[in-house]
C-alpha cells in the first residue's frame, strides 16, 4: 500500500484549499467507540471468553472469534510505546509532532498524538506514563494523549 | 509436494529506462519491461497464457499487451506482491493451469503519469479512523514508527542505521543504472534533512518512476527451449501478512509476516543460511534490512545493525546484501519488489553490475505495505 498522496511527491504543489485535520468517519462496528470519546470516555472492547480487550473495534474477538463481546469504560491511562516525530505536516497540523503508539493499561495499543508537551526526542520518552484526553476534530472528538499528572511528568 | 526445482524464471528485464520517465504511463511501464522480458526470454507473446500484476488491474495490462490469459492474477499487497505472482503462478503452471505465466510491474511514482489513485480505503476504514487523524504524511511517517522501540529493546544506534545507507551507498556506486552513486558517511546520512525522528532523509528509499517484468514457466519446459539466458530455478517460496495497520503490529521489533514468509521458503528450498550467496531484502527505509536480516535468521535477535556496521554485508563482505543499492539508492518506484527480484536474477545468471563471484543460491524478500505482508523467493541457478 503507498500512501503518499500525490502533491507530497510534487514539491511545491499549490493547495487551493484551506487544510483542516482528517476527520475520522464511523462505521456501525465502530460507532460505540466515537460515542465513547464524545462523552469524554474511552472505550474498549472485551472479549467474555478470553477475558481480554481488543483495539481496533470489531464485533467479535479477534483472538476466538466469539461475539460475546462487551464495551467497557478504559482506564484512560498507558504508555508511550514508540513514536515518530514527523517534519512533513499533514493538512491542518504544524510540524514538528510526533505520531505514537500508546500502550494501554488494558493491553491493546493505539496510534495517537501526545499533547501537553513539546513533541521532541528529550521530552518524549518510551514508556512514560500517558492518560488519555480528548481533542474536538470536525463534530468529533479524538482521543490524544498527555503526560500522566500523577506520574511525575509536567 | 513442492514447487522446489520444478519452476524457472526464463525472462527477466527491467524497464528501458529508471528514474524519471515522463513520457510513460504507469501501463505503458508496465508493457515496456514485458516487452523487454519477452525478448530476453526469447519467446514469442503467443506462449504467454498468464498475467500477474499489481498497482494496474492484470485485465488492463492484459489487453494492453493484447494477451489473452488462461490464468489471472491481481494479488495487490504491495511492494511484495511480485513475489506473491511468481509463487502462485508456480502452483499454477505445476498444477497443469497454465504453461507460462508473465508478471509485470510499472509505476510512475515520480511523474503520476495515469497512475491510479491512492488506497488506504478512505475516513470510513479502520486506517482513516484510527491512524489518519494523528497527521501521518505517507510512509516516512509511518513505516519506521518501531524504530525507537527497536532501539530501546535491542541497542541499536542511530550511526548502525545510518551505516544501512553508507554501505548500500557503496554497492550502488558500482552501478551505473543507480540513481544515487556517489559515497556517503555516516554523518552525512545523520546530517541530512529529518524527515520523521529518528529517520533522516538518506534512510528514506528514493521516489523514481519504472518497471520490470519476469516470466514464469516449468523447468521442464525451460529445459526444452532454446533460451538466450540461462534459466533461474526457483527453489523456495513463503508469504504471510500481518496487518494493514502499522500501529498494530504485535511486536514493533519484529514482522511475523517476514518471520513466516522466510521460514516457508528456507523449509521449501531445504537449504540452510550458510547456503545462501546474495540477499535481497526490500529496503523501503534503512531499518528494514535490520528487521529482514533477523526475522530470516540470517542474525540474531539484536545483532542486525551491528552486523551492517561492521562491513558485512557491504562489498566483499561475508553476506552481499542489496548488490542493486536497493530502494536508498538504486530505483524505488512505490512497490521495489519486482527490482529486488530483477537482482537476485542478474546475481545468480552473473549479469549483474556489481557481481558477486559464484552466486549459486540468491534470496529475493519482499515488504508489502508497512509490515503489512511479505514475499520471499529463493533462486538458484543449479538444476535440482
Amino acid at each position: 500500500m503507498d500512501l503518499t498522496a500525490p502533491s507530497e511527491r510534487d514539491e511545491g504543489a499549490e493547495v487551493t484549499t484551506t487544510p483542516s485535520k482528517a476527520v475520522p468517519r464511523p462505521t456501525p462496528e465502530t460507532q460505540p467507540f466515537w460515542d465513547g470519546c464524545a462523552a469524554g470516555e474511552l472505550r474498549l472492547q472485551r472479549c467474555s471468553s478470553c477475558d481480554a480487550h481488543y483495539f481496533p473495534p470489531r464485533p467479535f474477538c479477534p483472538t476466538c472469534l466469539s461475539d460475546q463481546v462487551t464495551w467497557e469504560t478504559a482506564s484512560g491511562r498507558g504508555t508511550l510505546h514508540t513514536y515518530v516525530i514527523n517534519h512533513r505536516a499533514a493538512p491542518g497540523f504544524e510540524a514538528p509532532y510526533a505520531i505514537a503508539v500508546v500502550q494501554l493499561d488494558e493491553g491493546p495499543r493505539m496510534m495517537s498524538n501526545i499533547v501537553g508537551i513539546e513533541n521532541t526526542p528529550e521530552n518524549l520518552e518510551l514508556d512514560m506514563a500517558l492518560e488519555v484526553t480528548f481533542e474536538p476534530r470536525g463534530d468529533m472528538m479524538l482521543p490524544v494523549f498527555q503526560p500522566a499528572s500523577t506520574g511525575g511528568g509536567q | 509436494m513442492s514447487i522446489r526445482g520444478r519452476i524457472a524464471i526464463i525472462g527477466a528485464a527491467e524497464t528501458t529506462e529508471l528514474g524519471r520517465i515522463p513520457h510513460l504511463s504507469a501501463i505503458g511501464l508496465h508493457a515496456d519491461a514485458a516487452r523487454n522480458a519477452i525478448a530476453d526470454a526469447g519467446i514469442a507473446k503467443s506462449d504467454i497464457d498468464g498475467i500477474a500484476c499489481a498497482g494496474q488491474s492484470p485485465v488492463a495490462v492484459a489487453q494492453y499487451l493484447g494477451i489473452t490469459p488462461s490464468y489471472v492474477d491481481g494479488t495487490s499487497v504491495g511492494g511484495c506482491s511480485f513475489m506473491l505472482h511468481v509463487r502462485h503462478a508456480a502452483a499454477a503452471i505445476d498444477a497443469g493451469m497454465c504453461e507460462m505465466v508473465l508478471v509485470t510491474h510499472g509505476e510512475s511514482g515520480k511523474s503520476r503519469v495515469g497512475m491510479a489513485g491512492f488506497g488506504g480505503g478512505g475516513d470510513g476504514s479502520l486506517q482513516g479512523q484510527f491512524e489518519v487523524p494523528y497527521g501521518p504524511t505517507g510512509p516516512p511517517t509511518m513505516f519506521p514508527i518501531g524504530v525507537l522501540r527497536y532501539m530501546k529493546e535491542l541497542g541499536l544506534t542511530h550511526e548502525q542505521l545510518a551505516s544501512v545507507a553508507v554501505v548500500q551507498r557503496e554497492w550502488a556506486a558500482q552501478n551505473p543504472r543507480a540513481m544515487m552513486r556517489d559515497l556517503v558517511t555516516v554523518d552525512d546520512v545523520l546530517s541530512s534533512r529529518m524527515v520523521a525522528y529518528p529517520m533522516h532523509l538518506l534512510e528514506c528509499c528514493l521516489v523514481t518512476d519504472g518497471g520490470g517484468a519476469v516470466i514464469v514457466t516449468s523447468a521442464e519446459r525451460a529445459r526444452a527451449m532454446d533460451l538466450p539466458n540461462p534459466p533461474v530455478y526457483l527453489m523456495g517460496t513463503g508469504e504471510s501478512s500481518e496487518t494493514p495497520m502499522v500501529s498494530q503490529m504485535e511486536d514493533f521489533t519484529t514482522s511475523k509476516a517476514f518471520r513466516v514468509a522466510g521460514a516457508k521458503a528456507f523449509a521449501e528450498a531445504g537449504i540452510s543460511h550458510a547456503d545462501v550467496d546474495h540477499l535481497m531484502i526490500y529496503d523501503a527505509f534503512a531499518h528494514l534490512p535490520i528487521y529482514g536480516l533477523e526475522d530470516l535468521g540470517f542474525v540474531g535477535r539484536g545483532e542486525a545493525g551491528a552486523f551492517i556496521a561492521e562491513g558485512n554485508t557491504k562489498p566483499g563482505g561475508s553476506l552481499p546484501l542489496n548488490t542493486n543499492g536497493g530502494g536508498l539508492s538504486y530505483t524505488h518506484t512505490g512497490m521495489y519488489g519486482m527490482f529486488a527480484i530483477q537482482e537476485s536474477v542478474r546475481q545468480v545468471r552473473g549479469t549483474a553490475a556489481a557481481q558477486v563471484p559464484n552466486v549459486k543460491i540468491s534470496i529475493a524478500h519482499g515488504v508489502g505495505g508497512m509490515f503489512a505482508a511479505s514475499g520471499t523467493l529463493v533462486l538458484t541457478n543449479q538444476e535440482l
